[in-house]
């Protein structure tokens, strides 16, 4: 059995799931329920200053979008931060702490940009025994509103600025929380870095809409009538999350720092892949929030069997394997000629490969009278809208065509070198090949 | 004497009035909106459908499905429609399993299809319920067709001739309208006398008048309505019955499965409809295995099919097949009746193993005697009271293109026009396909 030990930042737990900052670590019952099932750790829901706790709406706090058999894809929420004292929070973390110190619990922290406020709430929490803290430099909703979140979190100079702050005041692991809601991911990220931080975690949720009721016409969730954008998570989210994660772990500003991933992690692949990525651990909501704590079985189980597959016997030997293969476009190898193949045994003959094809791409796939679908290799780009449309897995594949063989479609012959666009005849930038 | 199931020869009363309500409610219950939303994200919105091209009527299936997923049961419905106006019973009766469910590329994937029949029921309930009529007739024409017969192909015609703004009269000889979805469909399948609803909301495009009691050579002749009218429909079934060629089959206790079926469907108390203990069904077609099943449900204590070929050969699909048997049925093949024994009633059926060798069905002169009080003969219906002068293709009328018959004015469809099978759903395809051809000849 592969050891799924981790250890993020120095802070230790039995395996690389964390639950997200969210509503399932939103007190103390919840979190020892977690710890019962088995999640390596929490971060706890995000904590405010003092005083009076924020009020949430007393209607429909989510939303959400479904695949077929209503399966949820894309949740959708416009709760804010911990709606409960600070004290009250704070107690039951150390409480929690105590109880389970092979458990990674860390705070989330979102108080006004001041350096006075932040100054104040971080020694409270180191009381805690709380491994570390993550600030919510992301939450699109609420609290942006009020100059917090990502309202911060959009600009590189307040996480500057703010994690500086915490690395001055506290001396425990300091996580920066990241939105998504931002045209590039490593500006915030680098400033994270500057500061001092110790790791970023991302991506917080994505501003978002997730129906409009068509009798009111308000935006759901609908309180009243009317609705308000809120934070977008769920499976639906995971391509975002793995490009920005992917941007970050090979970015030379922050290559190389630490990373929690998060969004969309649903199976123990999602989390493979963030890790594989670059990232130290993962943090799970949606999926929790979806199916229960139960899922923590699947996601541990399945990460190990599938390490034990592979040879891998900790997840350190996993993190950023996949980092060296992103690349940008430009670099892709022009000379990898591919073409689609139907297994004609697994076929079903729905005909979705051909309507996608023949509608929507390059007509090179052919319909007999008795429903036998072909590819046609004259046509073939190899796009793999195929494969994706069909319902059976397996059944379309993608064969990388031989060197010397000729590609029907272009009538040149698949060469053996490696070469892309920066070269290429057609590029009016192209640089002379050495 | 014994009572109920035990009870000898045919008397009423086998099973209580609650056991005989509960066993003829819906045999497959409609889908409720949490059900259809689940069966209808199955389809995968095949191009050009296997099911569609399944279908005798050509439903959109595909589409209709997907407005069930989209929320719009009553948009699915008029889609239905479009196709089938009987679509309502078509997805009570299909034979399904042998038509669009089997063509589903889920029954190739996993042997199970989408469950087409049962989310067209969904569709057609939720938009009938509403008590919606979803067509217009156009801009009269002041052309008139007459129609014979009430049926699925008389009932199909004349909506959309009405629709395309002829006006339309049907006679029909029985005292109800309906055809054999009034008379002759499982009453497990049409509950809550859903074939006059369905006419009612048929009728309701307007412009088709029914006559009932009135048959052709009863006062009207083909002759006559060819003078009268632009056109005449003729729709007129299967009213006779093949003979069963046995020793003894004229005693008490031996009748045609039709005649009993009817009797069912028209009964306004089945705990008062006579049923055997030991009933056997002769035959392998969907009225032996509704004239079994009923036979059960009325509390028979025995229900025997006996049919002369084996399962594969059997008219009834495997599907009717399984459920005779879930029903407590036993299916015997490879036999075929040679005597019925008995003192004035049938009191046994005496059945010879056949075998098919060589291609031709022969005896082999093994008999086996079965308990029999009554005898219900499913051996098929041949076509009766054909006007004179039209040609016949073997024991139908034939027909060429949508439906024309050898005399010019007349048009033919369903069990009594040759081609295509006796399904209620070919029965519809004919009648609206010769309504269109009614309607192409009649405006140009």
């Amino acid at each position: 059995m592969a050891d799924l030990k981790s250890n993020f930042l120095g802070i230790s737990s039995p395996n690389p799931y964390w639950l997200a900052s969210a509503p399932p670590t939103d007190k103390e019952y919840n979190v020892r329920r977690a710890f019962e099932a088995g999640w390596g750790g929490v971060v706890w829901k995000t904590l405010g200053a003092e005083g009076p706790p924020v009020v949430n709406v007393n209607g429909p706090r989510y939303g959400a979008i479904y695949g077929a058999d209503r399966r949820l894809l894309g949740l959708n929420n416009i709760e804010l931060i911990t709606d409960r004292p600070l004290e009250v929070n704070l107690e039951e973390m150390a409480r929690v702490k105590a109880d389970y110190p092979d458990r990674a619990l860390i705070a989330s922290i979102m108080v006004p940009c001041e350096e006075a406020a932040w100054k104040a709430i971080l020694p409270r929490v180191a009381e805690t025994g709380a491994d570390g803290i993550e600030l919510n430099f992301g939450c699109p909703h609420g609290m942006s509103e009020r100059g917090m979140g990502s309202a911060v979190g959009q600009v590189p100079e307040y996480i500057e600025m703010v994690t500086r702050w915490c690395k001055q005041y506290y001396d425990r692991p300091v996580i920066v929380k990241l939105t998504p809601n931002i045209t590039d991911v490593r500006k915030p990220a680098a400033a994270a870095r500057n500061g001092g931080a110790d790791a970023v975690s991302l991506i917080n949720t994505i501003n978002s809409i997730t129906s409009v009721n068509l009798d009111t016409f308000s935006p759901e969730p609908s309180i009243d009538g009317k609705g308000s954008h809120g934070g977008y998570c769920g499976p639906a989210v995971k391509p975002i999350a793995l490009s920005m994660v992917s941007e970050i772990a090979r970015a030379e500003a922050t290559h190389g720092m630490s990373i929690s991933g998060i969004g969309g992690v649903t199976t123990w692949r999602d989390a493979a892949e963030f890790i594989s990525l670059g990232c130290g651990n993962v943090q799970v909501c949606t999926a929790a929030m979806t199916y229960g704590f139960k899922i923590i079985d699947e996601l541990t189980a399945g990460l190990s069997e599938w390490m034990d597959e592979k040879g891998y016997t900790s997840i350190d030997e996993v993190i950023g394997r996949a980092v060296p293969n992103v690349t940008d476009w430009q670099y892709l190898n022009l000379n990898y000629i591919a073409k689609a193949k139907i297994d004609q045994d697994q076929c079903i003959k729905c005909g979705r490969c051909f309507a996608a094809c023949e509608d929507t791409s390059h007509q090179a796939i052919s319909i007999s009278d008795d429903r036998v679908f072909e590819v046609i290799d004259e046509e073939c780009v190899a796009c793999n809208l195929c494969v994706d449309v069909c319902p059976v897995d397996g059944c379309i594949s993608m064969v990388q065509m031989d060197v010397g063989e000729i590609d029907p479609r272009t009538g040149k012959t698949v060469e053996p070198q490696y070469a892309n666009w920066t070269t290429h005849p057609n590029n009016p930038m192209a640089k002379a090949a050495e | 004497m014994a009572q109920g199931q035990m009870a000898p020869g045919i008397v009423s009363g086998r099973l209580s009035s609650d056991e005989l309500t509960s066993n003829f409610t819906d045999l497959h219950p409609p889908l409720a909106p949490h059900e259809a939303a689940v069966a209808a994200d199955r389809c995968y919105f095949c191009y050009d459908a296997p099911c569609v091209t399944a279908c005798p009527t050509d439903i959109d299936i595909p589409l209709f499905i997907r407005q069930i997923q989209a929320a719009q049961p009553q948009a699915a419905a008029r889609t239905i429609f479009d196709q089938n106006i009987l679509g309502g019973m078509c997805a009570r009766v299909c034979p399904t399993e042998t038509l669009c469910e089997e063509a589903c590329v889920r029954e190739t994937a996993e042997g199970k299809p989408v469950e087409i029949g049962r989310l067209q029921r969904y569709a057609t309930d939720t938009l009938m319920a509403a008590g919606e009529h979803p067509f217009d007739r156009a801009a009269p024409t002041s052309k008139s067709v007459a129609v014979i017969g009430a049926g699925p192909a008389g009932l199909a015609c004349a909506h959309r001739l009405a629709m395309l703004g002829h006006d339309v009269v049907i006679h029909e000889s029985k005292p109800k309208a309906g055809g054999l979805n009034e008379y002759g469909i499982a009453a497990y399948k049409s509950t809550n006398d859903f074939a006059q609803a369905e006419i009612d909301w048929l009728l309701k495009i307007g412009g088709i008048a029914i006559e009932t009691g009135s048959a052709l050579g009863d006062g009207i002749s083909l002759d006559g309505l060819v003078q009268n009218y632009d056109a005449v429909f003729l729709s007129i079934g299967l009213a006779g019955v093949n003979a069963l060629r046995a020793q003894g089959a004229d005693k008490d206790g031996v009748r045609h499965a039709v005649d009993f079926i009817s009797d069912v469907r028209q009964a306004d108390e089945l705990a008062k409809l006579p049923v055997g203990r030991n009933v056997v069904v002769i035959g392998g077609g969907m009225t032996a295995v509704d004239a079994a099943v009923k036979s059960k449900l009325l509390g028979a204590e025995h229900v025997t099919i006996a049919y002369r070929r084996g399962r594969d050969a059997m008219g009834a699909s495997r599907y009717e097949q399984d459920l005779a048997s879930s029903q407590g049925v036993r299916i015997l093949t490879n036999v075929q009746p040679v005597a019925v024994h008995g003192n004035g009633s049938a009191a046994e059926i005496e059945l010879e193993y056949t075998t098919s060798a060589g291609g031709s069905l022969t005896g082999t002169g093994e008999t086996v005697r079965v308990p029999a009080d009554q005898i219900l003969k499913a051996i098929g219906q041949t076509l009766e009271g054909a006007p004179e002068g039209l040609e016949l293709d073997g024991n139908k009328i034939a027909v060429t293109g949508a439906g024309r018959t050898s005399v010019t004015g007349v048009w033919a469809g369903g069990d009594c026009a040759a081609g295509g099978e006796d399904l209620t759903v070919t029965a519809v395809a004919e009648g609206r396909d010769a309504a269109m051809d009614i309607h192409a000849n009649l405006t140009t």
